[in-house]
């Protein structure tokens, strides 16, 4: 079968790729390229714990083909922490405990960093609604939720 | 496994050629939300896929004024909710597309995928009928115009013509005193698929109502245009009676299946609930227009 050739950016990095036309995303991102981050719940678009962002807008990796990635912006969980430093979200999530087995969270804190990208003074419910894509069977959610209603006071708070 | 080929052209003229060229075997890659979980799951099998999202007709939203606008079939359902002015004249509509699926899901799927999937149960289906948005369809044969009602010719089937691709779709300009609204049931609380939905779409004129349209999803093979829910509200006040008679036409639309979801009498019932609700919602707008 012929490979494509496709040329995009991850995490910053220029990239460069060989995949099969109806190859996903997320087994590029996890088996080309090594960035295990991203999991597979569901493969359907259910569970988001694929969810990266392409240029800027959150989606399911599992529902994008990798041809699509062609001249394209992806952020993965890979590109939250920079180096050693961990980012807020990241740091909350270990203080409140916001994880158990940890299947979910790299889609999660994907999915709250786009939220507070857009807006850093969300309503419990409009948090809620919006990782209402993102599945997790351990934590009962309340403790992500604290998580992200935290980080987001604390962005307001340095913000002032 | 099948040798699939990927393209992604710049012109409607190059998909439409390349849908011809792969006979039946090719699919439209929009959002993708629906074609990637049908091609893992085995239900669907393309040799060709046209990856439309390079055309920049399919991909913009366009204010034509008093309150028309033209949408891309393949504009996410996240770009129609951050569209102020679109949002403002046309809420039924855009409530009803933001209602598909999370966050993740909304970043990438259309209106028009959601469209030529051709669920009975899609929710932007009732929303556009009631609006009375205009297809516009580019195939080999040039263009051609349709009311999105006669899209959908069955569950899951479309009256598209092979190397016909849905570009766009219109909603009409409103007089002043006009509003929409969209409602369904579904078992939880989001993110569920629709037992019932129905769109209300009306204008106000000196406490009269003096146009309405009803779409009805969910409770049939296609979605529905309910001619006699219109009817019995045009001329009224918009009264208890009036809203029972349109309710009445709803429930005498319906022509529904028992499934997991739902059963026949349990849809027929919340069909004409859901109407009033869904008015009453849109008579709120209205009035404030
Ligand atoms: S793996 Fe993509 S949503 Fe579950
Ligand atoms: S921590 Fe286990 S699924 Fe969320």
């Amino acid at each position: 079968m012929a490979k494509m050739h496709i040329t995009t950016t991850i995490n910053g990095e220029p990239t460069e790729f060989l995949c099969d036309p109806q190859q996903s995303m997320l087994d590029v991102l996890r088996d080309n390229l090594g960035l295990t981050g991203s999991k597979e719940g569901c493969g359907s678009g259910d569970c988001g714990a694929c969810s990266i962002t392409l240029d800027g807008r959150l989606v399911c990796a599992c529902l994008m083909l990798a041809p699509e990635a062609e001249g394209k912006k992806i952020e993965t969980v890979e590109g939250i922490a920079k180096g050693d430093q961990l980012h807020p979200l990241q740091k909350k999530f270990v203080e409140f405990a916001a994880l158990q087995c940890g299947i979910c969270t790299p889609g999660v804190l994907v999915a709250a960093k786009a939220l507070l990208e857009k807006n850093n003074n969300p309503t419990e419910t409009e948090v809620r609604f919006w990782l209402a894509g993102n599945l997790c069977r351990c934590t009962g959610y309340d403790k992500i939720i604290r998580a992200v209603m935290d980080v987001a006071a604390d962005m307001r708070g340095a913000a002032r | 496994m099948n040798d699939v080929r990927y393209s992604a052209p710049n012109s409607l003229d190059e998909a439409s050629k390349a849908m011809m060229a792969a006979g039946g075997a090719g699919r439209i890659l929009a959002g993708g939300t629906d074609l990637l979980v049908q091609m893992r799951s085995g239900m669907q099998k393309p040799g060709v896929i046209v990856d439309i999202k390079k055309i920049d007709e399919m991909m913009s939203i366009q204010d034509l004024g008093g309150g028309s606008f033209r949408i891309g079939a393949a504009v996410s359902g996240a770009l129609i909710g951050e569209h102020k002015a679109l949002k403002k004249a046309w809420p039924g509509v855009v409530e009803a597309i933001n209602l598909i699926g999370s966050k993740q899901i909304q970043g990438r799927a259309s209106a028009g995928g959601n469209l030529c999937n051709a669920s009975p149960a899609a929710d932007s289906g009732p929303a556009l009928v009631a609006a009375g948005a205009m297809l516009t369809i580019h195939g080999p044969n040039g263009r051609r115009e349709i009311p999105v009602e006669k899209l959908h010719s069955g569950p899951g089937r479309t009256t598209l013509a092979p190397g016909e691709i849905l570009v766009s779709f219109t909603l009409p300009a409103r007089p002043k005193g006009s509003s929409d609204a969209y409602l369904r049931l579904i078992p939880r609380t989001e993110m569920d698929i629709a037992v019932v939905g129905v769109g209300v779409n009306l204008t106000i004129s000196g406490g009269k109502c003096t146009a309405a349209r009803v779409g009805l999803g969910a409770v049939a093979p296609t979605v529905l245009l309910v001619e006699d829910a219109g009817k019995a509200l045009v001329g009224s006040s918009l009264d208890d009676a009036a809203l029972e008679k349109a309710a009445a036409a709803c429930r005498a639309a319906c022509k529904p299946i028992n499934d997991k979801r739902g059963t026949i009498e349990y849809r027929t019932k919340i069909a004409g609930v859901l109407l009033k609700r869904s008015a009453a919602i849109a008579i709120e707008r209205a009035k404030g227009n």
